[in-house]
């Protein structure tokens, strides 16, 4: 009893310190797709078409590829963190 | 049929939807009031959500907006959706997990501290009204040019209607109601969009018609791609190409910093992170925040197509033509003053982007300064440039060139030569995105007062039917000013709304993020942060908009910082003062500290 007390702050410390890496992992992609692709490095990715397409590939991640890159983030984020939430909770 | 039945039609079809809805799942607790008793499908919340943050500004202007601006235009898409991400990950599954109503409620427990609570209330309060006011004009918009009503008389029905709802329903009606918006402003955006990609480029879907060849026809180069023509022919006209980034006041910076301010503002808008008590648990909150991005995305991966469809059709089809063969969309909406065309005297009508554009907007102008800018232009015209004076100078100088960003959605079906269903089809699109946001943030408002400033500051005794009584009060009130703003759009409304966002970002933000991940943060650096950034951005907004000020440049920054983007630096000086005064002043008590450390345990199921 003494002993599973003591465990649970470390565990759950642990449970704090995935979601944080998670966290910060997804919020890389988020910066890297929008206002890194689609403004910082804009001009440089608009020497590049999308897949010979009319797209300049900066001015594509700015108008539709940042858009689509944040709905897989968002999706990433719900199964990571459902299955970490789940597997945190048989633990206990 | 004609357009007017048809609208007549659409908006009263779906007018009664909306208030059957409400009707069948009317609230008598204030859990059911505020959160929808915490029993809503994710998917379902999903769509309520996106019905709510895609306002009359995404459905009407936004389209509009890129149309204009091209790249530059981008920032609301990014920082929009890009916004929804930071909420999703940062800020909605901490908040559900400890349990709070409202964003002051929030920020007055976290920093234990009421007079907190009461700036996160104004804050709550100045923001949701912008936003309202915003809608309101939307909805007179729409009524004054296809129900052929008086604007005022289009606001007042819109007032009735939100009115029914939400003080019936209260979050759960709203969020029913929501969902079934959603349906009506998401097929209203999408079938006018296809029809135009498939007649201009042969796809089906605008995101792909977008980056295609145009279809060979009288007006354009055969098997050249759209963006190309379109970037030729806005270079032709004397503008800059669509697609080039960084042009004018929209430097790199500038660009940058609007773009992450909308995206830490839009986090910060207190009627969506509400949203998240609406389901049942965290998993479920993460699911919803999923469905939600995903139901946004449908519409904001079309609008930038839309965009410059539009523009391409609208260039081409005003260039060149004469007098008698102006367009017959062209004519109704000039009756709205949202375009209109002063001649130079050739008869023909040229919309550039130089000196010699002849297209027009009536602005903020009322009708008799119209009048009399329209007739000296005429005696300018018929005297032989002897006498009056050249309507086209004055208006240029009013920075009236150009039709209104508005009309570019309402009127792209017109100008593609849609039938009158789907044009009339938009109309109910658009008073649906209308009022869900306006119902949503009317909620927020209602509960900001009911249950952060009577029940918790004011009158802590509160019987529960005594705060839902306050709370349907301060709805109706809520409808009455909004309403005001509606009849009497406040010609600031547009400059405004960079104060919202810029306001949401400088001190809602930071307080969240901080509260929530921070638990040394204390009750003074937290106010001290919040007041220095909010005062901070408001300075500087009331210095640029409305004094005229010349924007700070720093020495390094091309062309100034635009007011649109100061919201960055007051979240920044936001952030800065909080984590400088933390060390100084004593940590939140013991039991608030336990209650952050809950947070970082999973809930169990």
């Amino acid at each position: 009893m003494k002993n599973k007390t003591n465990n649970l702050p470390i565990k759950n410390n642990l449970y704090w310190k995935t979601n944080l890496k998670v966290l910060i992992t997804l919020l890389f992609f988020w910066f890297l797709f929008s206002l890194g692709f689609g403004i910082l490095w804009v001009d440089f990715l608009n020497q590049f078409s999308l897949f010979g397409s009319g797209f300049k590939l900066g001015f594509w991640f700015a108008q539709q590829g940042s858009i689509i890159a944040f709905v897989f983030i968002v999706l990433i984020y719900a199964l990571l963190m459902n299955r970490i939430d789940k597997r945190y909770q048989i633990k206990r | 049929m004609s357009i007017l039945n048809w609208t007549y039609l659409f908006v009263g079809l779906s007018f009664s939807l909306y208030l059957y809805i409400a009707w069948r799942v009317r609230v008598k607790d204030t859990q059911g009031f505020y959160v929808a008793g915490r029993g809503v499908p994710a998917y379902a919340n999903g769509m309520a959500t996106a019905a709510d943050w895609m306002s009359a500004a995404s459905f009407i202007s936004m389209a509009g907006l890129i149309s204009t601006m091209g790249y530059a235009g981008s920032v609301y898409l990014m920082g929009w959706t890009g916004g929804f991400v930071l909420l999703a990950l940062c800020l909605a599954p901490y908040l559900r997990k400890l349990g709070h109503f409202t964003v002051p409620e929030f920020i007055g427990d976290r920093f234990e501290s009421n007079p907190a609570r009461l700036i996160a209330i104004l804050c709550a309060i100045f923001i949701s009204f912008t936003y309202v006011a915003g809608q309101m004009r939307g909805v007179g918009v729409v009524f004054s040019r296809f129900l052929n009503v008086d604007i005022s008389m289009g606001v007042y029905i819109g007032m009735a209607i939100v009115f029914v709802y939400a003080t019936l329903g209260g979050m759960k009606g709203i969020t029913w109601t929501q969902v079934a918006q959603y349906w009506v402003l998401i097929t209203a955006f999408l079938v006018p969009t296809i029809a135009i990609s498939i007649q201009l480029t042969g796809h089906t879907f605008p995101s792909i018609g977008m980056g295609s060849n145009l279809i060979e026809n009288s007006i354009s180069d055969q098997s050249k791609f759209l963006l190309d023509a379109l970037d030729d022919s806005l270079r032709d006209f004397g503008w800059h190409a669509y697609t080039e980034s960084f042009k004018g006041k929209w430097s790199q910076f500038n660009v940058f910093a609007t773009a992450l301010t909308l995206m830490v503002g839009t986090a910060g808008l207190p009627h969506v992170i509400v949203r998240f008590y609406t389901v049942k648990n965290v998993q479920a909150a993460r699911w919803s925040a999923f469905w939600a991005l995903f139901f946004i995305s449908i519409l904001y991966l079309s609008a930038p197509s839309l965009a410059s469809f539009a523009r391409y059709n609208m260039i081409h089809s005003l260039n060149g033509t004469s007098e008698n063969n102006l367009p017959n969309w062209f004519k109704s909406w000039e009756k709205t003053g949202l375009i209109l065309w002063l001649d130079d005297g050739d008869y023909q009508v040229r919309y550039t982007g130089d000196s010699s554009n002849e297209i027009f907007r009536s602005g903020k102008l009322n009708p008799s300064q119209l009048n009399q800018i329209k007739s000296e232009h005429e005696l300018w015209l018929n005297s032989n440039y002897m006498e009056g004076t050249d309507g086209r100078a004055i208006m240029l100088d009013k920075k009236l060139n150009g039709p209104d960003r508005d009309i570019i959605m309402l009127a792209a079906p017109e100008m593609a030569n849609l039938s009158n269903w789907i044009i009339a089809f938009v109309a109910a699109g658009a008073l649906a995105a209308a009022l869900s946001t306006a119902s949503g943030l009317l909620l927020v408002i209602s509960s900001s007062v009911a249950n952060d400033l009577y029940y918790r500051t004011i009158n802590p005794k509160a019987s529960e039917k005594n705060q839902l009584l306050v709370g349907r009060c301060s709805i109706a009130f809520a409808v009455i000013i909004a309403g005001y703003f509606g009849l009497n759009p406040p010609g600031f409304v547009g400059q405004v709304v960079a104060f919202a966002f810029g306001l949401a970002a400088a001190s809602f933000f930071p307080a969240i993020l901080l509260g929530i991940f921070n638990k040394r943060v204390g009750t003074i650096p937290a106010i001290f942060g919040m007041l220095s950034g909010i005062i901070l951005t408001a300075y500087y907004i009331i210095y640029c908009v409305f004094l005229s000020g010349s924007p700070w440049t720093f020495g390094i920054i091309e062309n100034g910082i635009a007011p649109e983007a100061f919201g960055m630096i007051g979240m920044l000086v936001n952030f800065a003062v909080t984590l400088l005064l933390t060390p100084l002043f004593p940590p939140p008590s013991k039991q608030m500290q336990e209650k952050i450390e809950s947070v970082r345990k999973p809930e169990l199921i």
